[in-house]
């Protein structure tokens, strides 16, 4: 963040605890990484919320259960770019 | 408790797939690889193709791999048992997929994560038990650690390292 301008104390971590919670968050899986509301890999459409782990694909293909780091700096970036 | 390297592994019968079942009775072989892995995991994922190859490789030298999702499908339905046929219908599984409903096998062999892999010798004497290589990310890496521990046994000698810490998804308990 800091890299972009960002300020990294504005990081929110946030636990979802249960089934219900998930439903409410449209959280379909961990981790799940925002910027300003937007998923930093959107998921597919249709897939269901639930307590289960993401699976992630780098830009090389590979699958991963993080995000493609270039992914999350162009996140970022497009956000510091609008402020 | 983890069986301790040395001891004899959990003995354990539980259907694959298609309904065979599978036992650590069954049959004679030289090595025995069990993996508790299942569909919804990345690190299971990254890593399937990697244990697929060495199950195909080992083969012909009599080696059997035995793969099994031991996760509460009632919370996490990517792994029930209709999506553990699909898997193996639509992609080229060498191993049988057994369904651990009960988690009891899971519990005794104290997995913790998905992928999870035990390689028991000819006599069913737990040798290795760990992850398969020592990154998920990194397909070159090909499950080097699988292959030294079962190329250690069928030389009867013991695995260096004999374990290593399993890196992966939790396996997903019933409540």
């Amino acid at each position: 963040m800091s890299e972009v301008g960002l300020d990294p104390e504005r990081v929110v971590v946030r636990e979802i605890d249960d089934e219900a919670h998930a439903d409410a968050e449209l959280f379909v899986g961990s981790p799940t990484i925002r910027v300003d509301g937007v998923d930093v890999q959107p998921p597919e459409e249709g897939e269901a919320p639930g307590l289960t782990c993401r699976v992630y694909h780098t830009r090389d293909g590979r699958v991963s259960p993080v995000p493609d780091p270039h992914d999350l700096r162009d996140a970022l970036a497009r956000v510091a770019a609008r402020a | 408790m983890t069986p301790p390297l040395g001891d004899k592994a959990p003995a354990f019968a539980l259907p694959d797939t298609e309904g065979v079942e599978h036992s650590l009775a069954n049959g004679t072989f030289p090595a025995t690889v069990v993996v508790f892995t299942c569909n919804h995991c990345p690190y299971a994922l990254a890593w399937h193709d990697r244990i697929a190859d060495s199950a195909r490789d080992y083969s012909d030298r009599g080696v059997r791999f035995l793969a099994i999702n031991s996760n509460d499908s009632e919370r996490y339905p990517r792994d029930s048992l209709e999506a553990m046929q699909r898997r193996v219908r639509d992609e080229d599984w060498p191993l049988p997929y057994l369904h651990d409903e009960s988690q009891e096998v899971a519990r005794a062999y104290d997995a913790r994560v998905t992928p999870d892999v035990f390689v028991l010798d000819g006599d069913g004497t737990l040798r290795y038990r760990g992850a398969p290589d020592s990154d998920y990310s990194d397909p070159t890496q090909g499950a080097a650690w699988l292959r030294g521990a079962l190329d250690a046994v069928l030389s009867g000698e013991a695995p260096d390292p004999a374990e290593t810490e399993p890196v992966g998804c939790s396996i997903k308990w019933k409540p």
